[in-house]
């Protein structure tokens, strides 16, 4: 097996990477938020006076001491970094405590006092729309977030066409991210006038926005650093910026350096979660053709927007999985309540619409008594399919059977089918997969393009810095060993600058699986305008045309001559040309039409394939994982242990939403605080899990890869609910499913 | 006595540090960064330190009950020229390494693990490393730096015995 490489792997192994709450300052103070008890409240005072009295406290601030705006969020500003005049929810903080050390921060937190007039509260997402419901945002007029649409044939006609129909529900828990390293920030406010941000978040120019807003200053006068961070998985950006903000706030007022790091129980009371949903589904069967689908799908925003407008979106299009349907109606809407608000989570969107899918799939083939691949491969989109969308899939290989294929052979499907026990026996034995397709990157949600910056230097080493963030995935290796493929330089030679806002241009967040992708893209653009700048400056010199001048072997070459880079990078500079390149790479046009749900949503798609067996234990009803068998295209491998990693990763993440993680929600209140309640996979958990990584380079990405974060976690939770049910003969439309598990005879 | 040996080192306990914890200690007091917090409450193993060659959670222990004895973190495991200790080695090689939060505390319940039985099975690993989680790599490449770990110990166990 080939050697896994980082660049920032020694760091990480010997303790030396400072993650934020390890960068010591030496005059740095301390500030903890302040929360309250309520749910929904009117605030009326906070009282800062006693806790202004205690020991080493520096200052209490509150939202009437923010120098710019306390509204703030990427797409509606309706997120308060303060509350002003009303609690919407458990998570929100009302005041920030400074002082000397963190002991004395959080004792004298406990002695402000919030004086505030409980508000009746909507916990359920379903009563959200109703016409006498609670209101959440009173200014809003309605607790609608946001409603997509798809409206595709004629389904009202279609109906009668149908020989078979079903209609399900389903039910998707909140998860919390559980990146191991809780939010923290460390801004020091400089001697030019530039607020310095270090911080554990995963979107440095959105944390720059939300630090420049809440300080009423520009942007240029922000720089946020990277550090490394302990996990994000889509769950740095919001609050992990806002905790950077409130830092940057209390630093700018107490005119010093100023550290915030979040406790667990903080962390989990605050930070946004997974979206759960209600769905809905209607489907109708023409033979053993899918021929209409009907949805309604509600997912809980919460307090806040964030940004479930984008999030709802890719379930829309995803709503009907990976198969082709002649006609849709489909309505997703994102509604506020007084639950703690959800946001950005690896998957975005569509592992709960996969949950459901996969699921009725099973079902619809079971109903048509057709095997489920079969059932899948009829129905399935392959080369030229069009989507729900009416999107042509022509753009890239279609590797719908490929996935499959590799999954039903390596797992002996067939076999193990008729091997599931139905309920019958002590030990439960079942079979599950799941197929699905994921647009790739951001698609219509958002601001799509990438920059990078190839900066080689007198004596031949090499300065690469890239917009895109290293959220643990390995992104940066990941642009480093592009370089060595591409430029032919050893990767020794290439250091990746540490990001700074200040030093490249906004690159976008590193979600949606993006990072290798759009940053790829970027870098691949960096090396063909390098080569062509050096080419053009050295050829003469060297006594070659200019086409004749090639990079591989760490050497520049010409023709049959070569230099090394240390001779060639010294010429450059003795001929007053900079080896210097600037590249940027924008996603392809994709088009949406939000009163049809029309139009091409991704520049292209991965494909995916996933199945699991498992063991239940009759009496005790633990669910016990035995295999995965896991099949991805992922366009081009750049470094192939690092991918495995990320299926790994992904596929335990998804197995811990789908089976244990339980925030116990009650009343808006979450009950998990810590992880002694909120249960994510162990060790013990693991199964034996097989990889195929199938490669199909996509044209719409020039480094041809595609990303994997993501498509590993979406849709193990469907295929282990197909497998509880060939165990159990039960059908669990809602997770986590070992709760539910525990209360069922079987 | 108020002492300590870290990594190899003699450390002189001032009395207000004896009752805070281990983890405040070695990152607030010696600047040892390298154990981290995940969840302050003995259950994430991110603050995992080898106290005598046992794993200890340094977030619920108090200073006062590792008086006198020999405590190893993160910073200690590198070998006295600066290279990686072959545990070490074996994590970046495996591809056992994401985010990195979970990694001292991993190499050194593997460490303690290793010393005890430089020949664990699969499921024996597992075991070790149950109050140690994370949540970016699903575990397996762990599993793999371990067994491949081992190698280094047996070696040197082989030596002893000769
Ligand atoms: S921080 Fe000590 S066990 Fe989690
Ligand atoms: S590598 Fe991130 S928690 Fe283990």
């Amino acid at each position: 097996m080939s050697k896994a490489w980082r660049n920032d792997g020694y760091a990480k192994v010997t303790g030396k990477a400072r993650y934020t709450d390890d960068l010591l300052c030496m005059d740095v103070l301390h500030c903890v938020p302040v929360y309250t008890d309520f749910v929904h409240a009117k605030l009326h005072h906070i009282h800062t006076g006693k806790a202004e009295k205690m020991a080493g406290v520096k200052r209490v601030i509150t939202h009437k001491d923010i120098l710019g705006t306390a509204w703030f969020g990427q797409i509606f500003q309706d997120y308060f970094m303060l509350a002003t005049d009303t609690i919407r929810c458990n998570g929100d903080v009302v005041a920030l405590v400074v002082a000397a050390s963190r002991q004395e921060a959080i004792a004298a937190a406990k002695a402000v006092e919030v004086v505030a007039e409980e508000l009746p509260a909507l916990t359920n997402p379903l009563e959200a729309l109703d016409a006498d419901a609670i209101l959440v945002h009173q200014s809003k007029g309605s607790n609608l977030i946001n409603h997509h649409k798809i409206r595709r044939g004629a389904p009202t006609a279609a109906w009668q066409e149908c020989d078979t129909i079903l209609e399900r529900d389903y039910e998707t828990a909140p998860v919390e991210h559980a990146y191991l390293e809780p939010e923290a920030a460390l801004c020091i406010p400089r001697d030019d006038g530039v607020m310095e941000v270090h911080g554990s978040m995963q979107h440095p120019f959105s944390t720059r926005r939300f630090v420049a807003a809440i300080l009423g200053t520009t942007l240029a006068n922000v720089e946020v650093i990277t550090n490394p961070m302990g996990g994000g998985f889509g769950g740095k950006d919001d609050t992990a910026a806002i905790v950077c903000a409130r830092a940057a706030l209390a630093a700018h007022l107490c005119g010093k350096p100023v550290k915030i790091t979040y406790t667990r129980e903080w962390s989990m009371r605050e930070s946004y979660k997974r979206h759960p949903y209600h769905l809905h589904y209607k489907i109708g069967l023409k033979g053993t053709k899918i021929h209409a689908v009907e949805c309604r799908i509600i997912a809980d925003g919460g307090a806040y927007t964030s940004v479930t407008p984008w999030v709802t979106w890719r379930s829309t299009v995803q709503c009907c999985g990976v198969y082709t349907v002649p006609h849709v109606h489909a309505d997703v809407y994102g509604v506020h309540t007084n639950n703690v608000f959800t946001g950005a989570f690896r998957g975005f969107g569509s592992p709960q619409v996969n949950f459901a899918v996969e699921q009725w799939i099973d079902e619809c083939a079971a109903a048509v008594k057709m095997d489920p691949v079969r059932f899948r491969e009829a129905n399935m989109l392959r080369q030229n399919s069009v989507t729900i969308t009416n999107q042509r899939l022509d753009s890239h290989i279609v590797s719908t059977a490929q996935v499959l294929d590799a999954v039903v052979s390596e797992s002996d499907f067939a076999n193990k089918v008729s091997a599931c026990s139905y309920g019958k026996g002590e030990k439960l034995y079942g079979i599950g997969l799941a197929l699905v397709y994921r647009g790739c990157s951001l698609g219509a949600e958002g601001m799509d393009f990438c920059s990078a910056i190839i900066n080689a230097q007198f004596d031949g080493s090499i300065l690469l810095d890239v917009g895109i963030h290293e959220n643990g995935q390995g992104a940066e290796s990941a642009m480093i060993l592009l370089l060595e493929k591409h430029l032919g330089v050893t990767r020794e030679r290439v250091r990746y600058n540490r990001p700074s806002t200040s030093h490249i241009p906004d690159g976008g967040t590193t979600v949606a699986s993006r990072g290798t992708l759009m940053g790829g893209g970027a870098v691949m653009n960096a090396i063909r305008r390098l080569k062509e700048i050096i080419a053009t400056a050295l050829h003469a010199e060297n006594g070659c045309a200019k086409e004749d001048v090639s990079f591989h072997d760490d050497r520049i070459w010409f023709g049959a001559d070569s230099l090394s880079w240390e001779e060639a990078m010294k010429q450059m500079y003795l001929a007053r040309t900079y080896p210097f390149a600037f590249g940027s790479f924008a996603a392809p046009r994709v088009s949406w039409n939000e009163e049809t749900g029309e139009g091409d949503a991704y520049f292209s798609y991965v494909y995916s394939c996933q199945a699991v067996d498992l063991e239940i234990d009759a009496k005790t009803k633990n669910v016990k994982l035995l295999h995965v068998w896991a099949a991805h295209d992922i366009g081009s491998a750049v470094n192939p242990q690092m991918l495995k990693g990320q299926i790994y990763g992904g596929i335990m993440q998804g197995a811990g939403m789908a089976l244990w993680e339980d925030l116990h929600q009650q009343a808006g209140c979450i009950q998990a605080k810590n992880f002694h309640t909120y249960r994510i996979p162990r060790t013990t958990d693991v199964p034996k899990i097989h990889i195929s990584i199938i490669e199909n380079d996509d044209p719409t990405s020039p480094s041809g890869a595609k990303g994997i974060g993501e498509p590993a976690l979406e849709l193990i939770a469907p295929a282990i609910a197909n497998a509880v049910y060939r165990a159990t003969g039960k059908r669990i439309n809602s997770y986590p499913i070992q709760p539910k598990l525990k209360g069922m005879t079987l | 006595m108020n002492t300590m040996i870290v990594n190899r080192e003699k450390i002189t306990v001032p009395p207000a540090w004896e009752k805070r914890t281990l983890l405040d200690f070695l990152r607030e007091y010696l600047h040892l960064t390298g154990n981290k917090n995940g969840c302050g409450i003995g259950v994430c193993g991110a603050c995992t330190v080898l106290v005598d060659e046992v794993p200890r959670r340094s977030c619920i222990t108090k200073v006062e009950t590792v008086l006198g004895k020999q405590v190893l973190t993160i910073e200690g495991m590198e070998q006295n020229d600066g290279s990686l200790h072959p545990l070490q080695q074996a994590f970046l090689d495996a591809g056992a390494v994401q985010c990195g939060f979970c990694t001292p505390g991993m190499v050194l319940t593997s460490h303690a693990l290793l010393l005890r039985n430089p020949n664990p099975t699969e499921e024996e690993v597992k075991q070790a490393l149950k109050g140690n989680l994370c949540r970016c790599t699903g575990y397996v490449q762990i599993f793999d730096a371990v067994m491949k770990g081992a190698e280094f110990y047996r070696k040197k166990e082989g030596k002893t015995d000769e």
